[in-house]
Protein backbone atom coordinates (compact mmCIF):
# COMPACT_ATOMS: atom_id res chain seq x y z
CA UNK A 1 0.00 0.00 0.00
CA UNK A 2 1.36 3.43 -0.86
CA UNK A 3 0.52 6.76 0.73
CA UNK A 4 -1.61 7.67 -2.30
CA UNK A 5 -4.22 5.10 -1.25
CA UNK A 6 -4.99 7.05 1.89
CA UNK A 7 -7.40 9.96 1.49
CA UNK A 8 -5.85 12.00 4.27
CA UNK A 9 -2.39 11.56 2.76
CA UNK A 10 -3.61 12.64 -0.68
CA UNK A 11 -5.09 15.80 0.82
CA UNK A 12 -1.95 16.34 2.85
CA UNK A 13 0.27 15.99 -0.24
CA UNK A 14 -1.75 18.52 -2.22
CA UNK A 15 -1.62 20.92 0.72
CA UNK A 16 2.11 20.33 0.98
CA UNK A 17 2.62 21.30 -2.68
CA UNK A 18 0.56 24.50 -2.21
CA UNK A 19 2.51 25.50 0.88
CA UNK A 20 5.83 24.55 -0.71
CA UNK A 21 5.10 26.87 -3.64
CA UNK A 22 3.62 29.90 -1.89
CA UNK A 23 5.73 30.28 1.25
CA UNK A 24 9.11 30.65 -0.54
CA UNK A 25 7.60 32.84 -3.29
CA UNK A 26 6.42 35.37 -0.70
CA UNK A 27 9.58 34.75 1.31
CA UNK A 28 11.80 35.92 -1.54
CA UNK A 29 10.27 39.42 -1.39
CA UNK A 30 10.28 39.48 2.39
CA UNK A 31 13.94 38.49 2.64
CA UNK A 32 14.80 41.12 0.03
CA UNK A 33 12.90 43.69 2.10
CA UNK A 34 15.07 42.73 5.11
CA UNK A 35 12.09 41.45 7.02
CA UNK A 36 13.13 37.79 7.20
CA UNK A 37 11.55 37.46 10.63
CA UNK A 38 8.21 38.96 9.54
CA UNK A 39 6.79 35.45 9.16
CA UNK A 40 7.70 34.64 12.77
CA UNK A 41 6.07 37.83 14.01
CA UNK A 42 2.90 37.11 12.06
CA UNK A 43 2.96 33.47 13.20
CA UNK A 44 2.95 34.51 16.84
CA UNK A 45 0.13 36.98 16.26
CA UNK A 46 -1.84 34.35 14.38
CA UNK A 47 -1.78 32.28 17.56
CA UNK A 48 -3.95 34.91 19.24
CA UNK A 49 -6.25 34.57 16.24
CA UNK A 50 -6.44 30.79 16.61
CA UNK A 51 -7.25 31.14 20.31
CA UNK A 52 -9.95 33.71 19.53
CA UNK A 53 -11.46 31.14 17.18
CA UNK A 54 -11.70 28.67 20.04
CA UNK A 55 -13.11 31.29 22.39
CA UNK A 56 -15.82 32.45 19.98
CA UNK A 57 -16.51 29.04 18.46
CA UNK A 58 -15.59 30.12 14.92
CA UNK A 59 -13.14 28.38 12.63
CA UNK A 60 -9.63 29.09 13.97
CA UNK A 61 -8.26 29.44 10.42
CA UNK A 62 -10.66 32.30 9.70
CA UNK A 63 -9.91 34.19 12.89
CA UNK A 64 -6.19 33.51 12.39
CA UNK A 65 -6.25 35.10 8.91
CA UNK A 66 -8.01 38.20 10.22
CA UNK A 67 -5.82 38.67 13.29
CA UNK A 68 -2.61 37.86 11.41
CA UNK A 69 -3.49 40.37 8.68
CA UNK A 70 -4.22 43.05 11.31
CA UNK A 71 -0.92 42.24 13.02
CA UNK A 72 0.96 42.45 9.73
CA UNK A 73 -0.63 45.80 8.94
CA UNK A 74 0.36 47.02 12.41
CA UNK A 75 3.96 45.90 11.86
CA UNK A 76 4.04 47.64 8.50
CA UNK A 77 2.62 50.88 9.91
CA UNK A 78 5.06 50.95 12.80
CA UNK A 79 7.90 50.23 10.37
CA UNK A 80 6.79 52.90 7.88
CA UNK A 81 6.58 55.57 10.59
CA UNK A 82 10.25 54.88 11.15
CA UNK A 83 10.12 55.70 14.86
CA UNK A 84 10.77 52.11 15.90
CA UNK A 85 12.97 49.89 13.79
CA UNK A 86 11.29 47.00 12.01
CA UNK A 87 12.84 44.29 14.15
CA UNK A 88 11.77 45.92 17.42
CA UNK A 89 8.22 46.24 16.10
CA UNK A 90 8.34 42.55 15.22
CA UNK A 91 9.67 41.59 18.64
CA UNK A 92 6.85 43.45 20.38
CA UNK A 93 4.30 41.53 18.32
CA UNK A 94 6.04 38.18 19.01
CA UNK A 95 5.51 38.58 22.71
CA UNK A 96 2.06 40.09 22.52
CA UNK A 97 0.80 37.46 20.11
CA UNK A 98 2.11 34.49 22.05
CA UNK A 99 1.01 35.79 25.45
CA UNK A 100 -2.38 36.80 24.07
CA UNK A 101 -2.94 33.37 22.57
CA UNK A 102 -2.05 31.53 25.74
CA UNK A 103 -4.19 33.83 27.88
CA UNK A 104 -7.27 33.59 25.65
CA UNK A 105 -7.05 29.81 25.42
CA UNK A 106 -6.80 29.68 29.23
CA UNK A 107 -9.98 31.75 29.48
CA UNK A 108 -11.84 29.49 27.02
CA UNK A 109 -13.99 26.94 28.83
CA UNK A 110 -13.06 23.34 28.00
CA UNK A 111 -9.83 24.22 26.18
CA UNK A 112 -6.27 24.13 27.39
CA UNK A 113 -2.99 25.12 25.83
CA UNK A 114 -2.83 21.53 24.55
CA UNK A 115 -5.53 22.53 22.01
CA UNK A 116 -3.02 24.88 20.48
CA UNK A 117 -0.48 22.13 19.80
CA UNK A 118 -1.66 21.20 16.33
CA UNK A 119 -1.48 24.88 15.35
CA UNK A 120 1.88 25.45 16.97
CA UNK A 121 3.55 22.43 15.43
CA UNK A 122 1.37 21.60 12.43
CA UNK A 123 -1.00 18.77 11.66
CA UNK A 124 -0.99 18.46 7.91
CA UNK A 125 -2.53 14.98 7.95
CA UNK A 126 -5.67 16.43 9.56
CA UNK A 127 -6.42 18.49 6.42
CA UNK A 128 -9.84 17.53 5.04
CA UNK A 129 -11.36 18.35 1.67
CA UNK A 130 -12.92 21.62 2.89
CA UNK A 131 -9.60 22.76 4.32
CA UNK A 132 -7.99 21.82 1.05
CA UNK A 133 -10.29 24.11 -0.93
CA UNK A 134 -9.57 26.98 1.43
CA UNK A 135 -5.80 26.37 1.26
CA UNK A 136 -5.86 26.04 -2.53
CA UNK A 137 -7.94 29.20 -2.92
CA UNK A 138 -5.65 31.23 -0.69
CA UNK A 139 -2.52 29.84 -2.35
CA UNK A 140 -3.77 30.69 -5.83
CA UNK A 141 -4.74 34.18 -4.69
CA UNK A 142 -1.28 34.74 -3.19
CA UNK A 143 0.53 33.56 -6.33
CA UNK A 144 -1.74 35.60 -8.59
CA UNK A 145 -1.12 38.77 -6.57
CA UNK A 146 2.62 38.16 -6.70
CA UNK A 147 2.44 37.72 -10.47
CA UNK A 148 0.48 40.93 -10.98
CA UNK A 149 2.43 43.12 -8.54
CA UNK A 150 5.79 41.33 -8.73
CA UNK A 151 7.58 44.00 -10.73
CA UNK A 152 6.48 46.76 -8.39
CA UNK A 153 7.21 44.69 -5.28
CA UNK A 154 10.72 44.05 -6.59
CA UNK A 155 11.40 47.80 -6.77
CA UNK A 156 9.78 48.39 -3.38
CA UNK A 157 11.75 45.64 -1.64
CA UNK A 158 14.99 46.68 -3.33
CA UNK A 159 14.80 50.40 -2.48
CA UNK A 160 11.70 52.04 -1.05
CA UNK A 161 12.90 55.54 -1.89
CA UNK A 162 13.40 54.70 -5.54
CA UNK A 163 9.95 53.11 -5.54
CA UNK A 164 8.53 56.40 -4.26
CA UNK A 165 10.49 58.41 -6.85
CA UNK A 166 9.05 56.11 -9.53
CA UNK A 167 5.53 57.02 -8.45
CA UNK A 168 4.68 53.57 -7.10
CA UNK A 169 1.93 53.38 -4.45
CA UNK A 170 4.48 52.63 -1.73
CA UNK A 171 2.12 52.52 1.22
CA UNK A 172 -0.34 50.27 -0.59
CA UNK A 173 2.42 47.91 -1.76
CA UNK A 174 3.87 47.70 1.75
CA UNK A 175 0.48 46.76 3.16
CA UNK A 176 -0.09 44.34 0.28
CA UNK A 177 3.08 42.41 0.96
CA UNK A 178 2.26 42.34 4.69
CA UNK A 179 -1.22 40.97 4.06
CA UNK A 180 0.04 38.45 1.49
CA UNK A 181 2.59 37.28 4.06
CA UNK A 182 -0.04 36.83 6.73
CA UNK A 183 -2.31 34.83 4.45
CA UNK A 184 0.67 32.65 3.57
CA UNK A 185 1.49 32.12 7.23
CA UNK A 186 -2.01 30.88 7.92
CA UNK A 187 -1.92 28.61 4.86
CA UNK A 188 1.42 27.16 5.94
CA UNK A 189 0.29 26.88 9.57
CA UNK A 190 -1.44 23.56 8.84
CA UNK A 191 1.72 22.07 7.39
CA UNK A 192 4.49 23.08 9.72
CA UNK A 193 2.80 24.96 12.54
CA UNK A 194 3.01 28.61 13.52
CA UNK A 195 6.34 28.24 15.28
CA UNK A 196 8.07 26.86 12.20
CA UNK A 197 6.10 28.70 9.51
CA UNK A 198 8.75 31.27 8.87
CA UNK A 199 11.29 28.54 8.15
CA UNK A 200 9.43 27.70 4.94
CA UNK A 201 9.46 31.37 3.92
CA UNK A 202 13.14 31.91 4.62
CA UNK A 203 15.11 28.65 4.40
CA UNK A 204 14.31 27.74 0.75
CA UNK A 205 15.20 31.32 -0.26
CA UNK A 206 18.48 31.17 1.64
CA UNK A 207 19.17 27.80 0.01
CA UNK A 208 18.45 29.04 -3.46
CA UNK A 209 20.47 32.24 -3.17
CA UNK A 210 23.60 30.14 -2.59
CA UNK A 211 23.27 28.93 -6.16
CA UNK A 212 21.74 31.79 -8.16
CA UNK A 213 22.65 35.21 -9.55
CA UNK A 214 19.28 36.73 -10.40
CA UNK A 215 16.16 37.54 -8.42
CA UNK A 216 13.94 35.65 -10.82
CA UNK A 217 15.83 32.35 -10.62
CA UNK A 218 16.24 32.73 -6.85
CA UNK A 219 12.47 32.86 -6.55
CA UNK A 220 11.84 30.00 -8.98
CA UNK A 221 14.44 27.74 -7.42
CA UNK A 222 13.26 28.54 -3.89
CA UNK A 223 9.78 27.34 -4.89
CA UNK A 224 11.32 24.09 -6.17
CA UNK A 225 13.20 23.66 -2.89
CA UNK A 226 10.05 24.51 -0.97
CA UNK A 227 8.04 21.77 -2.67
CA UNK A 228 10.88 19.27 -2.28
CA UNK A 229 11.00 20.02 1.45
CA UNK A 230 7.25 19.87 2.10
CA UNK A 231 6.52 16.81 -0.05
CA UNK A 232 9.73 15.01 0.89
CA UNK A 233 9.29 15.84 4.57
CA UNK A 234 5.66 14.76 4.61
CA UNK A 235 6.38 11.46 2.86
CA UNK A 236 9.33 10.55 5.03
CA UNK A 237 7.50 11.53 8.21
CA UNK A 238 4.74 9.12 7.21
CA UNK A 239 7.10 6.18 6.72
CA UNK A 240 9.33 7.01 9.67
CA UNK A 241 6.36 7.82 11.90
CA UNK A 242 7.79 11.15 13.11
CA UNK A 243 6.14 14.62 13.29
CA UNK A 244 5.64 16.08 9.80
CA UNK A 245 6.26 19.76 10.56
CA UNK A 246 9.64 19.17 12.13
CA UNK A 247 10.65 16.73 9.37
CA UNK A 248 9.80 19.30 6.68
CA UNK A 249 11.84 22.01 8.35
CA UNK A 250 14.80 19.72 9.08
CA UNK A 251 14.80 18.58 5.46
CA UNK A 252 14.77 22.21 4.29
CA UNK A 253 17.70 22.96 6.58
CA UNK A 254 19.61 19.92 5.30
CA UNK A 255 19.02 21.25 1.77
CA UNK A 256 20.46 24.57 2.86
CA UNK A 257 23.61 22.91 4.22
CA UNK A 258 24.11 21.02 0.96
CA UNK A 259 23.53 24.15 -1.15
CA UNK A 260 25.97 26.09 1.00
CA UNK A 261 28.66 23.53 0.19
CA UNK A 262 27.82 23.41 -3.53
CA UNK A 263 27.64 27.22 -3.71
CA UNK A 264 31.12 27.55 -2.18
CA UNK A 265 32.47 24.98 -4.60
CA UNK A 266 30.83 26.58 -7.67
CA UNK A 267 32.01 30.07 -6.73
CA UNK A 268 35.55 28.85 -6.10
CA UNK A 269 35.75 27.09 -9.46
CA UNK A 270 34.26 30.21 -11.14
CA UNK A 271 36.89 32.51 -9.66
CA UNK A 272 39.47 29.83 -10.49
CA UNK A 273 38.40 30.03 -14.13
CA UNK A 274 38.53 33.80 -14.30
CA UNK A 275 41.97 34.06 -12.74
CA UNK A 276 43.33 31.23 -14.88
CA UNK B 1 9.69 77.23 -21.13
CA UNK B 2 8.12 75.49 -18.17
CA UNK B 3 9.66 74.55 -14.87
CA UNK B 4 10.63 71.02 -13.90
CA UNK B 5 11.14 71.59 -10.16
CA UNK B 6 9.85 74.46 -8.11
CA UNK B 7 10.37 74.65 -4.37
CA UNK B 8 9.26 77.62 -2.32
CA UNK B 9 10.39 78.10 1.28
CA UNK B 10 11.02 74.36 1.55
CA UNK B 11 11.72 73.20 5.09
CA UNK B 12 12.60 69.74 6.34
CA UNK B 13 12.84 68.83 10.00
CA UNK B 14 13.70 65.35 11.23
CA UNK B 15 13.07 64.64 14.91
CA UNK B 16 12.76 68.37 15.51
CA UNK B 17 16.14 69.11 13.92
CA UNK B 18 15.99 71.57 11.06
CA UNK B 19 17.78 70.06 8.07
CA UNK B 20 16.54 72.43 5.37
CA UNK B 21 15.66 75.99 6.32
CA UNK B 22 13.46 77.72 3.80
CA UNK B 23 14.89 76.82 0.41
CA UNK B 24 13.64 78.53 -2.75
CA UNK B 25 14.74 76.68 -5.82
CA UNK B 26 13.34 76.71 -9.34
CA UNK B 27 14.79 74.52 -12.05
CA UNK B 28 13.60 75.23 -15.58
CA UNK B 29 13.44 72.56 -18.23
CA UNK B 30 16.78 72.08 -19.94
CA UNK B 31 18.82 73.52 -17.08
CA UNK B 32 21.80 71.68 -15.59
CA UNK B 33 21.99 72.58 -11.93
CA UNK B 34 24.74 71.46 -9.57
CA UNK B 35 24.01 71.28 -5.84
CA UNK B 36 27.19 71.82 -3.85
CA UNK B 37 28.03 71.93 -0.17
CA UNK B 38 29.82 70.23 2.70
CA UNK B 39 28.96 66.78 4.06
CA UNK B 40 25.76 67.05 6.04
CA UNK B 41 24.78 70.41 4.56
CA UNK B 42 21.53 68.90 3.31
CA UNK B 43 22.20 68.23 -0.38
CA UNK B 44 20.68 64.75 -0.42
CA UNK B 45 17.76 65.94 1.67
CA UNK B 46 17.18 68.80 -0.78
CA UNK B 47 17.04 66.59 -3.87
CA UNK B 48 14.88 64.02 -2.06
CA UNK B 49 12.54 66.82 -1.01
CA UNK B 50 12.45 68.14 -4.58
CA UNK B 51 11.15 64.72 -5.65
CA UNK B 52 8.65 64.46 -2.81
CA UNK B 53 10.47 61.40 -1.46
CA UNK B 54 11.26 63.38 1.68
CA UNK B 55 8.14 65.11 3.01
CA UNK B 56 8.43 68.84 3.73
CA UNK B 57 7.68 70.20 7.17
CA UNK B 58 7.05 73.62 5.68
CA UNK B 59 6.83 75.32 2.31
CA UNK B 60 5.87 73.58 -0.91
CA UNK B 61 7.41 71.88 -3.88
CA UNK B 62 6.08 71.26 -7.37
CA UNK B 63 7.04 68.68 -9.99
CA UNK B 64 6.16 69.97 -13.44
CA UNK B 65 3.64 72.24 -11.78
CA UNK B 66 2.00 69.72 -9.48
CA UNK B 67 2.60 68.81 -5.83
CA UNK B 68 4.22 65.34 -5.56
CA UNK B 69 1.05 63.75 -4.15
CA UNK B 70 -0.90 64.75 -7.26
CA UNK B 71 1.92 64.25 -9.76
CA UNK B 72 1.14 61.40 -12.17
CA UNK B 73 3.84 61.54 -14.85
CA UNK B 74 6.56 59.86 -12.82
CA UNK B 75 8.16 58.46 -15.96
CA UNK B 76 9.41 62.02 -16.54
CA UNK B 77 11.74 61.72 -13.52
CA UNK B 78 14.89 59.60 -13.20
CA UNK B 79 16.35 59.46 -9.70
CA UNK B 80 19.88 58.23 -8.98
CA UNK B 81 20.25 57.78 -5.21
CA UNK B 82 23.55 58.29 -3.43
CA UNK B 83 24.18 54.57 -3.14
CA UNK B 84 22.81 51.27 -4.33
CA UNK B 85 20.63 49.42 -1.88
CA UNK B 86 21.40 45.76 -2.41
CA UNK B 87 18.29 44.46 -0.69
CA UNK B 88 18.37 41.83 2.01
CA UNK B 89 20.80 39.52 0.27
CA UNK B 90 18.53 38.14 -2.44
CA UNK B 91 20.70 38.37 -5.54
CA UNK B 92 19.61 40.59 -8.42
CA UNK B 93 21.47 40.91 -11.69
CA UNK B 94 22.66 44.16 -13.19
CA UNK B 95 20.05 43.74 -15.91
CA UNK B 96 17.24 43.22 -13.39
CA UNK B 97 18.16 46.37 -11.48
CA UNK B 98 18.53 48.44 -14.65
CA UNK B 99 15.24 47.07 -16.00
CA UNK B 100 13.47 48.21 -12.84
CA UNK B 101 14.10 51.77 -14.08
CA UNK B 102 11.30 51.14 -16.60
CA UNK B 103 8.72 50.65 -13.87
CA UNK B 104 7.08 54.06 -14.25
CA UNK B 105 6.50 53.34 -17.95
CA UNK B 106 5.11 49.83 -17.50
CA UNK B 107 1.48 48.91 -17.06
CA UNK B 108 0.64 46.61 -14.18
CA UNK B 109 0.19 43.00 -15.24
CA UNK B 110 1.69 43.52 -18.68
CA UNK B 111 4.72 41.65 -19.92
CA UNK B 112 8.01 43.38 -20.62
CA UNK B 113 7.83 44.97 -24.08
CA UNK B 114 10.52 45.09 -26.73
CA UNK B 115 10.77 48.85 -26.12
CA UNK B 116 11.62 48.01 -22.51
CA UNK B 117 14.31 45.57 -23.55
CA UNK B 118 15.82 48.00 -26.05
CA UNK B 119 15.94 50.83 -23.52
CA UNK B 120 17.64 48.56 -20.97
CA UNK B 121 20.20 47.34 -23.50
CA UNK B 122 20.92 50.93 -24.59
CA UNK B 123 21.34 52.08 -20.98
CA UNK B 124 23.74 49.22 -20.21
CA UNK B 125 25.70 50.05 -23.34
CA UNK B 126 25.84 53.73 -22.41
CA UNK B 127 27.52 53.03 -19.04
CA UNK B 128 29.71 50.27 -20.45
CA UNK B 129 28.20 47.44 -18.41
CA UNK B 130 26.71 45.31 -21.19
CA UNK B 131 29.28 42.63 -20.46
CA UNK B 132 28.25 42.44 -16.80
CA UNK B 133 24.48 42.41 -17.38
CA UNK B 134 24.06 38.87 -16.03
CA UNK B 135 26.23 39.34 -12.94
CA UNK B 136 24.75 39.97 -9.51
CA UNK B 137 25.02 43.68 -8.62
CA UNK B 138 26.58 42.76 -5.29
CA UNK B 139 29.61 41.39 -7.15
CA UNK B 140 30.37 44.80 -8.68
CA UNK B 141 32.73 47.42 -7.27
CA UNK B 142 31.36 50.62 -5.74
CA UNK B 143 32.12 52.64 -8.86
CA UNK B 144 30.49 50.05 -11.10
CA UNK B 145 27.41 49.99 -8.86
CA UNK B 146 27.21 53.75 -9.29
CA UNK B 147 27.06 53.16 -13.04
CA UNK B 148 24.28 50.61 -12.54
CA UNK B 149 22.25 53.28 -10.75
CA UNK B 150 22.83 55.73 -13.58
CA UNK B 151 21.84 53.08 -16.14
CA UNK B 152 18.64 52.42 -14.18
CA UNK B 153 17.68 56.08 -14.50
CA UNK B 154 18.68 56.17 -18.18
CA UNK B 155 16.56 53.08 -18.89
CA UNK B 156 13.42 54.99 -17.89
CA UNK B 157 14.13 57.61 -20.60
CA UNK B 158 12.97 60.45 -18.33
CA UNK B 159 12.85 64.17 -19.06
CA UNK B 160 14.61 65.14 -15.85
CA UNK B 161 17.47 63.47 -14.05
CA UNK B 162 18.16 63.92 -10.36
CA UNK B 163 21.55 62.47 -9.49
CA UNK B 164 22.91 62.32 -5.95
CA UNK B 165 26.72 62.31 -6.17
CA UNK B 166 26.97 60.30 -9.37
CA UNK B 167 30.73 60.83 -9.40
CA UNK B 168 31.46 59.74 -5.83
CA UNK B 169 34.01 56.93 -5.84
CA UNK B 170 34.15 56.89 -9.63
CA UNK B 171 37.55 56.90 -11.38
CA UNK B 172 38.61 59.62 -13.83
CA UNK B 173 37.80 57.53 -16.91
CA UNK B 174 34.27 56.78 -15.72
CA UNK B 175 33.77 60.42 -14.76
CA UNK B 176 34.58 61.43 -18.34
CA UNK B 177 32.19 58.75 -19.56
CA UNK B 178 29.47 60.15 -17.30
CA UNK B 179 30.24 63.64 -18.57
CA UNK B 180 29.79 62.40 -22.15
CA UNK B 181 26.51 60.73 -21.23
CA UNK B 182 25.27 63.91 -19.55
CA UNK B 183 26.35 66.03 -22.50
CA UNK B 184 24.24 63.84 -24.78
CA UNK B 185 21.26 64.26 -22.45
CA UNK B 186 21.71 68.01 -22.20
CA UNK B 187 21.93 68.33 -25.98
CA UNK B 188 18.58 66.55 -26.19
CA UNK B 189 17.11 69.14 -23.81
CA UNK B 190 16.96 67.02 -20.67
CA UNK B 191 16.89 68.67 -17.26
CA UNK B 192 19.61 67.67 -14.81
CA UNK B 193 19.97 68.31 -11.08
CA UNK B 194 23.12 66.79 -9.69
CA UNK B 195 24.75 66.76 -6.30
CA UNK B 196 28.54 66.80 -6.36
CA UNK B 197 31.58 67.50 -4.29
CA UNK B 198 33.99 68.00 -7.15
CA UNK B 199 32.54 68.88 -10.53
CA UNK B 200 35.64 67.66 -12.37
CA UNK B 201 34.87 66.88 -16.03
CA UNK B 202 31.19 67.76 -15.45
CA UNK B 203 32.02 71.42 -14.90
CA UNK B 204 31.61 72.70 -18.49
CA UNK B 205 28.06 71.23 -18.60
CA UNK B 206 26.76 73.01 -15.53
CA UNK B 207 24.57 76.01 -16.23
CA UNK B 208 23.94 76.95 -12.59
CA UNK B 209 25.21 76.07 -9.15
CA UNK B 210 23.37 76.06 -5.85
CA UNK B 211 25.46 76.00 -2.70
CA UNK B 212 24.07 74.77 0.60
CA UNK B 213 25.50 75.41 4.01
CA UNK B 214 23.84 73.98 7.11
CA UNK B 215 20.52 73.67 5.36
CA UNK B 216 20.50 77.19 3.92
CA UNK B 217 20.98 78.19 0.32
CA UNK B 218 24.00 80.47 0.31
CA UNK B 219 24.52 80.82 -3.41
CA UNK B 220 22.46 80.36 -6.55
CA UNK B 221 23.98 81.38 -9.83
CA UNK B 222 27.05 80.96 -11.95
CA UNK B 223 29.00 77.76 -11.27
CA UNK B 224 32.31 78.14 -9.50
CA UNK B 225 35.46 78.12 -11.57
CA UNK B 226 38.02 75.40 -10.98
CA UNK B 227 40.05 77.71 -8.75
CA UNK B 228 36.95 78.79 -6.90
CA UNK B 229 36.05 75.26 -5.79
CA UNK B 230 38.87 75.49 -3.27
CA UNK B 231 36.87 77.96 -1.31
CA UNK B 232 33.74 75.80 -1.18
CA UNK B 233 32.64 74.92 2.33
CA UNK B 234 32.75 71.27 1.28
CA UNK B 235 36.36 71.39 0.42
CA UNK B 236 38.20 69.69 3.21
CA UNK B 237 41.78 70.36 2.16
CA UNK B 238 44.01 71.41 4.98
CA UNK B 239 46.61 73.93 4.04
CA UNK B 240 49.09 73.85 6.89
CA UNK B 241 50.71 77.19 6.07
CA UNK B 242 47.45 79.03 5.53
CA UNK B 243 44.97 80.15 8.15
CA UNK B 244 42.05 77.72 8.53
CA UNK B 245 39.22 78.45 6.03
CA UNK B 246 36.96 81.11 7.40
CA UNK B 247 33.73 79.93 9.03
CA UNK B 248 31.80 82.33 6.80
CA UNK B 249 28.74 80.59 5.36
CA UNK B 250 29.36 82.32 2.03
CA UNK B 251 32.28 81.04 -0.02
CA UNK B 252 34.78 83.73 -0.88
CA UNK B 253 34.31 83.32 -4.63
CA UNK B 254 30.64 84.15 -4.23
CA UNK B 255 31.52 87.35 -2.41
CA UNK B 256 34.05 88.15 -5.11
CA UNK B 257 31.41 87.70 -7.79
CA UNK B 258 28.78 89.73 -6.02
CA UNK B 259 31.18 92.63 -5.61
CA UNK B 260 31.97 92.54 -9.33
N1 LIG C 1 16.88 60.02 8.23
C1 LIG C 1 17.54 60.95 8.92
N2 LIG C 1 17.42 60.99 10.26
C2 LIG C 1 18.08 61.91 10.99
N3 LIG C 1 18.88 62.84 10.46
C3 LIG C 1 19.05 62.85 9.13
C4 LIG C 1 18.40 61.90 8.30
N4 LIG C 1 18.75 62.14 7.02
C5 LIG C 1 19.60 63.18 7.07
N5 LIG C 1 19.78 63.60 8.33
C6 LIG C 1 20.63 64.74 8.76
O1 LIG C 1 20.42 65.77 7.84
C7 LIG C 1 21.62 66.46 7.58
C8 LIG C 1 21.81 66.58 6.09
O2 LIG C 1 21.92 65.27 5.53
P1 LIG C 1 22.14 65.05 3.99
O3 LIG C 1 22.23 63.58 3.77
O4 LIG C 1 21.11 65.79 3.25
O5 LIG C 1 23.56 65.73 3.76
P2 LIG C 1 24.44 65.75 2.45
O6 LIG C 1 24.70 67.17 2.17
O7 LIG C 1 23.80 64.95 1.37
O8 LIG C 1 25.76 65.05 2.94
P3 LIG C 1 26.80 64.09 2.15
O9 LIG C 1 27.72 65.01 1.42
O10 LIG C 1 27.51 63.38 3.24
O11 LIG C 1 26.02 63.19 1.27
C9 LIG C 1 22.72 65.68 8.27
O12 LIG C 1 23.12 66.41 9.40
C10 LIG C 1 22.08 64.40 8.70
O13 LIG C 1 22.56 64.02 9.96
MG1 LIG D 1 24.27 63.17 0.42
Amino acid sequence: MTIFHLDFMRYALVAAVMVGLTAPAVGTFIVQRRLALLGDGIGHVALTGVALGFLTGTAPVATAVVVAALGAVAIEMVRARGKTSGDVALALLFYGGLAGGVMIIYLTPGESTASLNSYLFGAITSVDSTDLWVIAGLAVAVLALLAVFGRELFVLCQDEEVARASGLPVRFLGLLIAVIASVTVVVAMRAVGLLLVSALMVVPVATSQQLTRSFRTTMALSMVFGVLATVGGLTSSFYLDVPSGATIVLLALAGFAVALGIGRFVRRSRTGESTA
Amino acid sequence: MSTAFDMTAGQVAIDGRKILRGIDLTVDEGEVVAVLGANGSGKSTLVRALLGVQPLSGGATLLYGRPPARFREWWRIGYVPQRLSVGGGVPATVREVVASGRIARQRRGRFTSSADRQAVAAALEEVGLSGRAGDPVSSLSGGQQQRVLIARALAGEPDAFVLDEPTAGVDAGSQRMLADTLRGLVERGRTVVLVAHELGPLEPLISRAVVLNQGCKVHDGAPPTAVGTHALPGHDHVHPHEPAPAESPVPSWVLAQEKA
